[in-house]
This record gives structure tokens, C-alpha cells and sequence, in this order.
């Protein structure tokens, strides 16, 4: 078999019938991501011990035991979620040194489901940017081409999936992190329903927003993942209990029938880059031609979704950021003598030294939104809106399954191309970012190209814990992507 | 309602309290770490409560129980639906950088309780009662600070009174009620001294008559009921004197030094502190339904004061002793139990107020920890009711019985203390005393009734105090007579 | 920017708020900055929402608690291992006076 392309179903199959050892498969990835990784700076730490969590895969199978539905799949995970040994930074020099005794509740369950963890992978600082530019340990680049960004927060998770360096990724998404790196490169990353996928372990960024998911090869690869990583957890208090289906096999590319929501406020958008707006067409024109039904809905709010998502998320971030001081773990600034050092100056240096710009940028606005005179007008106003706009959702999928729409407005940019304006970032966020605040499950799959060469994803939408129908719209399309099977250039 | 209250030199004290109210919980509000108090350094830690990247809180059933219970025991109103806030600071022994708590929308608000002060009843409000996480614990020494956070995360019940409290004494006497109540709920063990109940006093002062409240000072870290009157009294006439001398009352936080009996400046609140509460996203709004509140009520016990009452209604107790026998639940369980079985209840007080408290007292130990349960006490007053005993060998015998943990009938029996009430035999040890003592019979005959006092305790000592009492004066003067 | 709620004395403010430590131009920076998406955000200021409650967790999710059982799987030194000072198992820090 191929492991450069094969599904990670089929590659389980492979290692329970012993066809192909599990150590085998985590080793190929690992020397993978060994030689590859100096060019693209995906990984930020390999973790050499992969390899002996794939031999007792093996001893396992040896013995015919059972083992778990990801057995010997090797996976990258975003360095936001925290891994028992292995340190975790979150991309960040406040975290530097930092090896948590605990494993979040994704990594536990992909352990646990026989996954072998390869490595830990980079993001902008504390998933705080949409570009990768803002990590503490250096840009990660486009494996589309090296020049340009891959996109962010996961920028990491992006690049290495659509390298292959791994057979799967998780990254997380608070506006759109999971969603704009995958359509920048080309793979498939899903943002479950808030509440799906425990937090718990994954550095918080905005409590409200954050939910973790797979980017990887395949719709069928994310079903399955997500399948793993899903569900209730006592560590969470904010877990839904419902159960979790079977997406993996209960996946249906029979779209005779479906109703597919299009969104009145943004169809036909002038602010859509032309490339991306072609492959909007054609996915609607593919669908069509599949025997989906298209809807209008109006989701007039949206125009305010990434205002109400800046304050929403700054507002979070400043207190979630408020542990890392310097006291119990991380990064402390090189204080000569403690004894006569005033607290407050010791918090305010330390944290002066271990954010970077864009977090303090973030820390300063949220900061600014919850204090005293200005909390009535901006967080709260923000997350009244945020109820309205949750309401317009509801309506529209009282009349569709799913909505498509891009995922960003415009395409891949190159490395340091972009100055901090964020008028701009208000325009790229559009899609992405209501999905995010209304807690709904959003996806990309990649089904496009640009006039440069590069992927385009498109976004599907669905309703609370309807997984399931944006999985098998995106199935669909994915059966009839013109870039399947196109590959970036470090192949 | 200011003339009613005690003036001090022209002077109205205005006082609110905050108890913090550990819950005992087995473990922390939060997580499952352990609460134990006596643990080794940051050993009842976990992820969670160090504040570790990605931690989350899960809320502990029992501690919302708990303060449900103490609201309505507070009579107060218990939210539908409750939120917890984030309270944003910094400091060394808040590991998340804020405190989880709750701000505008607390589980229990607008209760009140009542208690008596120096004989008189008195009511004060209860603003509200709300949950939150205790912080760590800092230790100085001088060059550096330690930082324990193995009481991170203890839940604790913040009961907020109104500004109804107008003397040292009330305020005293509103933290013991509180203490007596939560230990009656039994949601707190009420030790001071390891601070699983701490006592924060706002005291402000105006001139009687003002109705405009004067500058307010916190008074914190004092550590029993008697400081609490003590540290109110000082700052009362520390405010007095300032504002006597024109000097400016600062809002501030001060501490009590029970050595040197004064207050001193801990922290000036000039800059107030924005702590910027917002709804804490990480944990679900606290719902609790009408079938959980009926529940709770059904099992609240009967509460100190209205115990008390039924004490002086159905037992004609006094309001002193029936308030004694209440302040603990064991010792009014005791009580009631020791009353009922020896069908005497006034002697059951009276026993367990004189005898059992004093022995209790200087052995430092509780009601529970006796060695006289409330069993073998009400068979001790059994046996003085039927005669067995005299009164007076009754508390040898109670003595016996504290040092050894015996019934009273085997220290009765053993001891052969059963009272002797033949009168033949009574007659007998009389006749013996009289022959023995002709000139003091003679000076009885000349008309000294004092010598009687004389006879009896001779006829008690040579009966070896077992003669009934009653029966040798009978006796006695039938004798002295014939 | 001057008439901006958020000029560089507020940012200031607001820094030693957050205990950070900016510098004048990181301070002017930000103010200017972050003074376009407040401005973005006063549009919203228009929308009526009164009597809407705000929402924070954004779907529905079953209210459930824990139980009260102590569940004791970590040690001390397991959680001052990351500490970049400590004591014995105590994390040190500055006089806190």
C-alpha cells in the first residue's frame, strides 16, 4: 500500500492483518517529517517516542488483543493542546520549558483509540492569528509553495497534513483556525459543534469559541477522527452528552433531496477574490447537478460577526491569559534579586517578555472591554448580538441541512506580506467567524484551485450536532473535486 | 431607627459583615482534589486547581447543596438559575489569575436571621449568599513568599449581611449565629482558627441622627467571636477619635492585632480594584428546580432559635439555658435525648449545664467526644428521682462515670452507694449519734436550734453520706423530741 | 486620535491592568489600532437589544455536576515541576507585602 496516500481506515486494516507493522507506518511518517520539516517548519517538536507507542500496537495485535479504531495511525496535534511529557507551548515564550503531567482529553482519546503521536506543531502564538507569522518558534510555510503562508492558527496542522508528515492532524478553531488553513492548503478540517469536543487540556484562548477538530487527507479521515475525539467529558462541564453517531459510516455522498442554505447577504459579494468565488459556483453548480435543493436564508448579523467576535474573543483571552505570570510554570523574566522586587512589577515584565505583540494587542482590547464603565457596551452588547445572531441561524436551518459559502474572502498570501490592518482582517473573517459564535459546526474541503496553482476550500455550515449533514454535503463535493488528487509541490 | 440604636459618644456604629463560609465538602469546589486541612505542601493540588494551561472547572454537586441549604436556613431566596463570574486579579495565591465567584446573579439573596443580644432579640438582613473558590495560601519570610495552594479551590459560601448591625456585641453575636447555624446544617465545621469560617467587619461610624453612611474600613483575619467584639470596639473609637481630632477616615483594609488589642493598616483602597466580572464561559449557569428545593427543605433540621423556643415552651426552660443547650446541635441533641429518657428534662439541663459543659470545657472536648452519654446521664438522674441516690452522691457518681465511661448502676453497685432509706436502720445510726453526743442534745433541749446542722452531718458521715436526707431529718427531731 | 476612548493614557491604564508593560510606542501603536475595531464595534451600539440576554455558551448543553468523591492523582512535585522557582514543594515568588 501506498502510505502516502492511503486512507487511515484502510491502514488500520493493514496493521491488524498484520500486512504492514504499525511501526512501520509511525516510522515511515516520522523520517517523513524528520526530512521534511526544516523546509516548512510545521512541527515545532518531534516526539521520538512514537515509535514505541507503535511497537506495542504491535504487541498488542501480536497477541490478539483488541485494539482501538486508530491503531498505529500516526497524528500531529496542534502545540495548543497540552501532551503528558511532551512540552507544550502554545507557540509562545511564556510557555517555554512547560511540560504538562496531564494529557488533554483529544490526545487521551486518540492515545487511547491507538494513534501514535508524532510530534507537536506550530500556530500563531496562543492560535492568535491567521497567517502562522505570529509563533514564537518562526513562521510555518505553504507546502503549495514555501513563499506563502499556510494559514492560521493551525498553520501547522495545515502544512504538515497536506505534506503528508502525518496520516492525520487536530487543530483547533475559535474563528476560523481550522477552517482558513485547511482551504489554504488543501485539506479537509472540520470545527464541531461547540460542546462536541472536550476543551479540556487545550490552552484556552476564548472559553466561549474554542472547540478542536481533526484536518486531515479525507472527509472520510475527518468522520472517523472526529468520531474518536467527540463526546462527553467529565474533565468539561461545558461536553454535550448526546451521543456521537457513527459519521464514518454513516457517511452519504446521495445529496437527491438535500436542501443546501445560500446565504442572501453574501452570494453575490463584491469583496470575494475572484478564484475563490468561481469555485463557490461551481460547488453550488456540482451539487446541483447532484440533485441538492438550494435555499435562500438571511443572515443579515453576520455583517457584524467578526466585530462581535474580536471583543468576544480579546475579552476572554485577557482573562485566560492572566495564569501565565511567571509563578507556577513558563517563562519568568532573568529578575536579579527578588527581595526587594515590587509584584506588580515582576507580573508586568515577566508577561512584557513572554507575549508577543499580537497577544498583548489582544490582551489590551479585552482588557479594555470588561473594565469598569465600558462592560455594558462592549462585551455585553456583544454577546446580546451574539444571541440575535444565533437566532438568525436557527431560523435558516429551519429551511436547510447545511450553507455554503467560501471560507475566506480572499486566497493565499506570501510570508510577511501583510501589515497589521485590521480592516482588512474584518473582511477575511466574514465566514468564518459567525459559525464560531453561533456554536455551530462549520468545515472546509478543499475543491478549487487558484489561477496560482493554489487550493481553495469551500465552507459548509450546519446546525447544532449536525455533523453528520455538512460531513456528507462535503463528501459529495469531495467526490468530485477537480483537485483530487493533486498534491503540493513537496511531494 | 437610629435612637434605638447604641450610641457611643454621640455616635452611631454602622457595621455589615462577610463570613466566608468553608463548605465541607470532601473535596474542592472545582476538582477532585482532597480538602483536608493537615496535608503536605501542595499535595491537595491537582492541573485544575494549579491553574495549569487548558484546565477546566467542573462544578461538585454537593457544594451547590450546601449553600442551597444554608439560604434557606437564612431564609432566603434561592435562584432558579445562577451564574458564576470571573473575578479578575493578580495575586500570588490565585493561580488562574481570577477567582471564580459570583457577582450579579448569586444563588441565595435577601434573607435574614435572627438572634439574641443581651437578652433582646434582634433581626439582620442577609443580601445575599453566593459561591465561590477559596484562593491559596501565602506564607512571608521577609525576603521572599511561599505559596501553598492546597486551599485552592475549597468551596466557601459568602454570606453578606445588610448594614443592620449597630454594636460590638450584635456583631459578635451575628458571626456566632452564623457559625451555629451552618454547624447545625452541618455544610461547615466552624473553626476559626484553621479559617473554615472567617469574619470580614465593614465599620463605619456617623453622628446620630446622619443618615448618610460615614467612610467604611474592612476589618480582616480575626480569628475568634471575642476579637470580633474586640477589634469592632476599637475601630469604632479609632473612627471617633479621628473624626473628634478632623482627621480624614480612609477607605482601607485593616487587620486586628489581639496582642496589642488595636487595628493597623493593611491596604488602602484609593485605587479600586476594576476587577472586570464577566459570566465565566468554562461553567454552565447553576440551575437548580423546584423538586431539588423541596427536597433540600424537607431535610433541613430544626434551626438553634426556633429550638430554643420550643425549649422554653415545652420544657420551661429558661431563655439563658435553652440558648445554651441550642448554640451546638449535638449538645441540643443530647439534651433532648437525655430529657426524654429520664422523663426530667429540667434535671437533664441542669446536669448537663453544670456538670457536663464544665467537664467538657476544661477537657477541651465536644459533646460527641463524652464519655457520659446521654443514656447513662439520664439513668444517673433516674436513680436520684427514684431515691436510689442522694442528689450529692449523684455527682460522685457523674464524676465516676466522666473518669471511667461506667453506667451508674454498676458505679452504684460497686461503690455501694445505694441510699439508705429503712427507717429502722436510719433510726438505728441516729440513736448512735445521739448517745454518742450528750451535750450538744442537751443544748438543743436549752433551745440551740444550730446544733441540728451538727446531728445531721454526723448521721451522714457515719452512714457514709448514703442516708436519705430527707428521712434522717425526719427522723432527727422525732428523736430529739421523744 | 485624541478623542479616542482609547488613546495612550488609556492603554497605559489598561496595561497595568493586565500587568504589562508597554512602551510609548508599542502604547501609541495600540491606541491607534485598537481604535479602529472599537470604531468598528460602535455600529453594533445601534442594534436594539434590550431584554435580549447575552448568550455565552452558544448551544445547548445538558447541565450536569460532579460528584463529591476525591479523586487524588497528581503529587506535589509532579506540580511544582514546571515552577521556575520553588522551595521544597512550594512555588516562591517576590516579598508579597
Amino acid at each position: 500500500m501506498d502510505l502516502l496516500t492511503a486512507s487511515m481506515s484502510d491502514t488500520r486494516k493493514a496493521i491488524a492483518e498484520k500486512k504492514v507493522s504499525a511501526a512501520e507506518v509511525t516510522k515511515y511518517f516520522f523520517a517523513r517529517a524528520e526530512k521534511l520539516n526544516p523546509a516548512l517548519n510545521a512541527f515545532i517538536k518531534l516526539n521520538p517516542d512514537c515509535l514505541k507507542q507503535a511497537e506495542s500496537i504491535d504487541q498488542k495485535i501480536a497477541k490478539g488483543e483488541n485494539v482501538g479504531v486508530l491503531a498505529g495511525i500516526p497524528f500531529g496535534i496542534k502545540d495548543l493542546l497540552c501532551t503528558k511529557g511532551i512540552e507544550t507551548t502554545a507557540a509562545s515564550k511564556i510557555l517555554t520549558g512547560f511540560v504538562p503531567p496531564y494529557d488533554s482529553t483529544v490526545v487521551a482519546r486518540l492515545k487511547n483509540a491507538g494513534a501514535t503521536i508524532v510530534g507537536k506543531l506550530n500556530l500563531d502564538e496562543f492560535a492568535m492569528g491567521s497567517s502562522n507569522e505570529s509563533s514564537f518558534h518562526g513562521v510555518c510555510k505553504n507546502p503549495w509553495n514555501p513563499e506563502y503562508v499556510p494559514g492560521g492558527s493551525s498553520g501547522g496542522s495545515a502544512s504538515a497534513q497536506a505534506a503528508r508528515l502525518v496520516m492525520g492532524t487536530i487543530g483547533t478553531d475559535t474563528g476560523g483556525s481550522i477552517r482558513q488553513p485547511s482551504s489554504f492548503c488543501g485539506v479537509v478540517g472540520i470545527k464541531p459543534t461547540y460542546g462536541r469536543v472536550s476543551r479540556y487540556g487545550i490552552v484556552a484562548f476564548a472559553s466561549s469559541l474554542d472547540q478542536a477538530g481533526p484536518m486531515v487527507s479525507t472527509v472520510q479521515d475527518a468522520a472517523l477522527t472526529l468520531e474518536v475525539i467527540a463526546g462527553k467529558d467529565e474533565l468539561d462541564g461545558t461536553t454535550s452528552s448526546r451521543p456521537v453517531e457513527a459519521f464514518s459510516k454513516n457517511l452519504s455522498a446521495d445529496m437527491k433531496g438535500k436542501k443546501i442554505g445560500i446565504v442572501k447577504e453574501y452570494h453575490n459579494s463584491e469583496l470575494v477574490h475572484p478564484d475563490i468565488r468561481k469555485t463557490y459556483e461551481q460547488a453550488i453548480e456540482t451539487l446541483k447537478g447532484l440533485g441538492a435543493e438550494f435555499v435562500e436564508v438571511s443572515i443579515p448579523l453576520t455583517k457584524y460577526a467578526v466585530s462581535m467576535y474580536y471583543l468576544i474573543s480579546a475579552s476572554e483571552a485577557s482573562s485566560n491569559l492572566a495564569r501565565y505570570d511567571g509563578v507556577k510554570y513558563g517563562y519568568r523574566s532573568d529578575f536579579k534579586d527578588l527581595s526587594s522586587l515590587p509584584l506588580d512589577e515582576f507580573y508586568a515584565q515577566t508577561r512584557a517578555e513572554g507575549f508577543g505583540k499580537e497577544v498583548k494587542r489582544r490582551i489590551i482590547l479585552g482588557t479594555f472591554c470588561l473594565s469598569s464603565g465600558y462592560f455594558d457596551a462592549y462585551y455585553n452588547k456583544a454577546c446580546q448580538v451574539r444571541r440575535l445572531l444565533r437566532n438568525q441561524y436557527d431560523e435558516a436551518f429551519a429551511k436547510c441541512d447545511a450553507i455554503i459559502s467560501p471560507v475566506t474572502t480572499t486566497p493565499q498570501f506570501k510570508i510577511g506580506t501583510r501589515v497589521y490592518d485590521p480592516l482588512k482582517m474584518y473582511l477575511n473573517d466574514i465566514f468564518t467567524t459567525s459559525t464560531n459564535l453561533a456554536g455551530l459546526p462549520g468545515m472546509s474541503v478543499p475543491f478549487g484551485l487558484t489561477s496560482d496553482g493554489f487550493p481553495i476550500g469551500i465552507q459548509l455550515t450546519g446546525h447544532h450536532f449536525q455533523e453528520q449533514k455538512i460531513l456528507n454535503v462535503a463528501y459529495a463535493l469531495e467526490q468530485n473535486s477537480p483537485v483530487k488528487g493533486k498534491t503540493p509541490s513537496v511531494y | 431607627m437610629s435612637t434605638s440604636n447604641p450610641s457611643f459618644r454621640g455616635f452611631e456604629a454602622v457595621i455589615g459583615i462577610e463570613v466566608h463560609v468553608q463548605l465541607k465538602t470532601d473535596s474542592k469546589i472545582f476538582s477532585a482534589d482532597a480538602t483536608t486541612f493537615d496535608s503536605a505542601d501542595n499535595e491537595n493540588t491537582s492541573p485544575v486547581s494549579v491553574g495549569m494551561p487548558g484546565t477546566l472547572p467542573v462544578l461538585n454537586k454537593k457544594a451547590i447543596e450546601y449553600a442551597i441549604k444554608t439560604g434557606l436556613a437564612l431564609g432566603c431566596n434561592v435562584r432558579k438559575k445562577s451564574v458564576f463570574s470571573r473575578k479578575n486579579y493578580f495575586y500570588p495565591d490565585l493561580p488562574k489569575g481570577y477567582q471564580i465567584s459570583q457577582y450579579d446573579e448569586p444563588i441565595c439573596e435577601k434573607g435574614s436571621i435572627q438572634f439574641e443580644v443581651e437578652g433582646k432579640s434582634k433581626t439582620v438582613g442577609i443580601t445575599r449568599a453566593h459561591l465561590e473558590e477559596d484562593a491559596g495560601k501565602s506564607t512571608h519570610f521577609g525576603q521572599y513568599t511561599l505559596i501553598n495552594y492546597n486551599r485552592a479551590g475549597i468551596p466557601l459560601l459568602e454570606i453578606v449581611s445588610e448594614p443592620e448591625i449597630h454594636s460590638p456585641a450584635e456583631a459578635a453575636e451575628y458571626c456566632r449565629s452564623i457559625r451555629s447555624i451552618v454547624r447545625y446544617l452541618e455544610v461547615c465545621d466552624g473553626n476559626l482558627e484553621e479559617g473554615s469560617l472567617r469574619c470580614d467587619c465593614n465599620v463605619s461610624v456617623r453622628k446620630v441622627g446622619e443618615t448618610k453612611f460615614g467612610t467604611k474600613v474592612e476589618l480582616k483575619n480575626i480569628n475568634s467571636f471575642r476579637f470580633v467584639e474586640k477589634a469592632v470596639e476599637y475601630e469604632i473609637h479609632r473612627q471617633i477619635d479621628a473624626i473628634e481630632n478632623k482627621e480624614k477616615i480612609v477607605q482601607e483594609t485593616r487587620l486586628y492585632d489581639p496582642d496589642k488589642n488595636r487595628t493597623f493598616t493593611m491596604r488602602t483602597k484609593e485605587d479600586a480594584q476594576d476587577y472586570r466580572y464577566f459570566p465565566d464561559p468554562d461553567l454552565l449557569p447553576i440551575i437548580v428546580t423546584d423538586a431539588q428545593l423541596s427536597q433540600i427543605k424537607k431535610e433541613l433540621p430544626e434551626l438553634p432559635l426556633i429550638r430554643a423556643a420550643r425549649f422554653v415552651k415545652d420544657m420551661q426552660l429558661s431563655t439563658h439555658d435553652a440558648h445554651l443547650l441550642t448554640e451546638e446541635r449535638d449538645l441540643a441533641d443530647y439534651f433532648e435525648a437525655t430529657g426524654k429518657a429520664c422523663n426530667n428534662s429540667k434535671a437533664a439541663a441542669n446536669w448537663i449545664i453544670t456538670e457536663l459543659l464544665r467537664e467538657l470545657n476544661d477537657a477541651k472536648l465536644s459533646v460527641s467526644q463524652s464519655k457520659v452519654n446521654a443514656k447513662n446521664l439520664a439513668d444517673l438522674i433516674a436513680e436520684v428521682d427514684k431515691g436510689t441516690i442522694s442528689g450529692k452522691i449523684a455527682k460522685t457518681v457523674f464524676k465516676e462515670m466522666w473518669d471511667s465511661g461506667s453506667t451508674p448502676a454498676d458505679i452504684i453497685k460497686t461503690k455501694g452507694l445505694v441510699q439508705v432509706s429503712d427507717p429502722g436502720e436510719i433510726e438505728k445510726i441516729v440513736a448512735d449519734v445521739l448517745a454518742a453526743n450528750p451535750d450538744q442534745v442537751a443544748e438543743f433541749k436549752a433551745g440551740k436550734d444550730k446544733v441540728l446542722g451538727f446531728f445531721v452531718g454526723a448521721i451522714m458521715k457515719a452512714s457514709k453520706g448514703k442516708a436519705n436526707p430527707g428521712l434522717v431529718n425526719e427522723i432527727l427531731m422525732k428523736k430529739l423530741k421523744e | 486620535m485624541s478623542d479616542s476612548k482609547f488613546n495612550k493614557d488609556v492603554i497605559q491604564k489598561i496595561a497595568n491592568l493586565a500587568r504589562l508593560q508597554l512602551t510609548p510606542e508599542q502604547a501609541n501603536e495600540f491606541s491607534e489600532q485598537l481604535s479602529k475595531i472599537i470604531l468598528h464595534f460602535d455600529e453594533i451600539s445601534s442594534i436594539n437589544t434590550e431584554g435580549v440576554e447575552p448568550l455565552i455558551t452558544p448551544s445547548e448543553i445538558e447541565y450536569t455536576l460532579r460528584e463529591d468523591s476525591v479523586k487524588q492523582n497528581f503529587h506535589a512535585e509532579e506540580m511544582v515541576a514546571n515552577a521556575p522557582d520553588k522551595q521544597g514543594n512550594l512555588f516562591k515568588v517576590p516579598p508579597v507585602v
